[in-house]
């Protein structure tokens, strides 16, 4: 006897909303001239995203409960987490709007005749906005999934998208298009290492539930080798999303071919939808075998933090080492999931908002600075930049200093928390590690605010961009959001501390 | 037979295909070892629903061929992007972006 399925719409709406929205878009692709698609589709992304986030406003005090047949769960921790994603979003495509980042025809050759025409006839690739909300949509289901099932396919819904718009820079676009195969390639090459897992973790329990496998997990019996590989596999799938350290040598390249607003949308939600997603598999699922799983990730988070700290100091491309600090917080953050605490989770989404908005506001600066042929990402070219623009040198050095953990900026507060949630688990040697490799870090970014104030402009071909109305409304929220959480940290601290329940 | 032998064919397939990415240079290449993997993972998906005698894994099983199909579309598409701008499929040819 089969029954109908009780979907609770009021729970999914802000998924299916985003979805409705991208569905929409591909129908203005269709049908609406190209003069103003540009402009409409727009509209129609930051007006999705907003009633999204609206929306998640006012069911955030909701029972914890499962929404569709126990596969999705909403809950205090998941709803935070959605509103992260849709906030964090909405700013990210504020900097969208500088069409000047994609390539007006993707099919075209680099270089051929036909890209010239294209560019010379005002052409623009407006499909951006309705990938960007598909992978949106991908990335709310992806923390609140509660079986492996939808979590591989929340995991695609927020990587298919991602790849293709990797691939659309306008400039430089043989790499763009190679970043794109790289992400491409190895995505899908972790997510069969993900499904793989997810078809152990059945095998050991017979259900795909993480409920289930909790409780079958809680009775060591037989079969135990299955749910050890299942979490090998899963957590090989999930550290690559994240970027930790054996599988992170995606990260750089990706970010630096990506066209640079796709970069910090991608650099900041999915990070924020892998960590969610990663920190209720292992507490609801795995945390009765945490003995097996938990040294490793203590070393991985170990290893991240230090290799991405090392590694960073060397760079001289500003968005390469914007990708190898992200590596280092993706260290610091899962210092926060092997806590495997409440606190845990409150520092672990502090952590994910102040992260996120500087991560924005710093690719956003990216995009300003340029010379003729486009934007200049060497940082020697960067030298007395706030000779040139005080504000724009000024905001990506408080995004510089939250990024190193300064007091004052969101950034000290969010690694201070995090830190406290490790020690009080009793992973000293995470602390020590961890704040080691914040003040090797530091000294890279120290050395970048030197290079913008106290070095003499040597390249005048160098100018920042004048924003346009959108794009400084974007990188004045990320600074606000940077100052405030720095100096009143409990605005946000309180919510997250609040909000802090799982489906189990 | 014993069914357990599936299960070994899954893992020989999925071990196959993870080999495969990391030795094969074209780009077409990498990408059927990446399916070979998805497919193992099928394999073994249907062969514990068969153990466990419940339907989840044969559904999953779906689940995973729908987004394999996908992933082809997108891939397909970057890779021949690729091949069009540089006359080569080879991964070792996409070397631009080094540090």
């Amino acid at each position: 006897m089969l029954t109908s399925p009780a979907l609770n719409y009021n729970l999914l709406a802000p998924i299916l909303i985003v979805l409705g929205g991208a569905l929409l878009g591909v129908l203005v692709e269709g049908f609406i001239g190209r003069l103003y698609r540009a402009r409409i589709q727009l509209i129609i992304a930051l007006l999705t995203v907003a009633v999204s986030f609206g929306w998640v406003i006012s069911i955030r005090s909701a029972q914890s409960q499962s929404a569709a047949v126990d596969s999705v769960s909403i809950d205090g921790g998941g709803l935070f987490l959605q509103g992260t994603i849709l906030a964090l979003a909405f700013v990210a495509l504020l900097f969208f709007s500088q069409n000047d980042h994609f390539a007006p025809q993707a099919s075209a050759l680099p270089g051929s005749p036909e890209e010239a025409l294209a560019i010379s006839s005002g052409q623009q690739m407006t499909e951006i906005y309705p990938l960007v909300l598909f992978a949106i949509s991908g990335m709310l289901l992806f923390p609140v999934a509660h079986d492996l099932i939808t979590l591989f396919v929340a995991l695609e819904v927020l990587s298919i998208p991602l790849y293709i718009v990797t691939g659309l820079a306008r400039r430089r676009r043989l790499l763009s298009q190679e970043a794109a195969l790289k992400y491409f390639l190895l995505g899908a090459y972790s997510s069969a290492f993900f499904l793989f897992g997810a078809a152990f973790l059945y095998g050991f329990s017979g259900s795909l539930s993480l409920s289930a496998i909790r409780t079958a997990a809680a009775v060591s019996g037989a079969n135990q080798i299955f749910l050890l590989l299942g979490v090998l596999f899963i957590s090989v799938g999930l550290l690559f999303k994240v970027g930790a350290v054996p599988f992170h040598s995606w990260t750089p390249d990706v970010y630096q071919g990506a066209p640079t607003p796709v970069t910090g949308f991608m650099a900041a939600c999915t990070k924020v939808a892998a960590f969610g997603a990663m920190f209720r598999i292992f507490i609801v699922a795995f945390s009765s075998v945490q003995n097996d799983w938990r040294p490793v990730f203590v070393a991985i988070s170990i290893v991240t933090m230090a290799g991405g700290a090392i590694a960073v100091i060397s760079q001289r491309d500003v968005k390469r080492s914007l990708a190898y600090s992200s590596i280092t917080h993706a260290g610091f953050l899962l210092a926060g999931v092997v806590a495997l605490s409440k606190a845990g989770l409150t520092s672990m989404m502090f952590y994910l908002v102040a992260y996120g908005f500087a991560t924005i506001g710093a690719f956003g600066i990216v995009t300003l600075v340029r010379d003729s042929t486009g934007e200049v990402s060497d940082l020697n070219r960067w030298a007395g930049l706030a000779k040139k623009s005080p504000g724009v040198a000024t905001a990506f050095a408080l995004f510089l200093m939250s990024f190193g953990g300064i007091p004052l900026t969101a950034g000290f507060i969010a690694k201070f928390s995090i830190f406290t949630s490790a020690y009080a688990t009793g992973n000293i040697a995470l602390v020590i590690v961890g704040v080691i490799s914040s003040a090797i870090a530091l000294i890279f970014y120290l050395r970048v605010v030197l290079i913008m104030f106290f070095k003499e402009p040597t390249d005048d071909t160098v100018t920042v961009a004048v924003p346009s109305f959108l794009v400084s409304t974007g990188i004045v929220i990320c600074f606000v959001m940077t100052l405030v959480l720095g100096v009143y940290p409990n605005l946000l601290f309180n919510l997250a501390n609040t909000m802090t329940a799982l489906v189990p | 037979m014993d069914i357990s032998n599936y299960l070994y064919l899954s893992v020989i397939l999925f071990s196959i295909g993870a080999l495969g990415v990391l030795i094969r240079r074209n780009a077409i290449v990498i990408f059927m070892c990446i399916e070979l993997m998805l497919n193992a993972a099928n394999l073994a998906l249907v062969t514990f629903s068969r153990i466990h005698g419940n339907l989840d894994g044969q559904v999953a099983s779906f689940f995973t061929m729908v987004v394999a199909a996908c992933e082809v579309v997108v891939g397909l598409a970057i890779i021949v992007t690729i091949y069009r701008s540089r006359r080569s499929a080879s991964v070792d040819d996409a070397s631009l972006l080094k540090n």
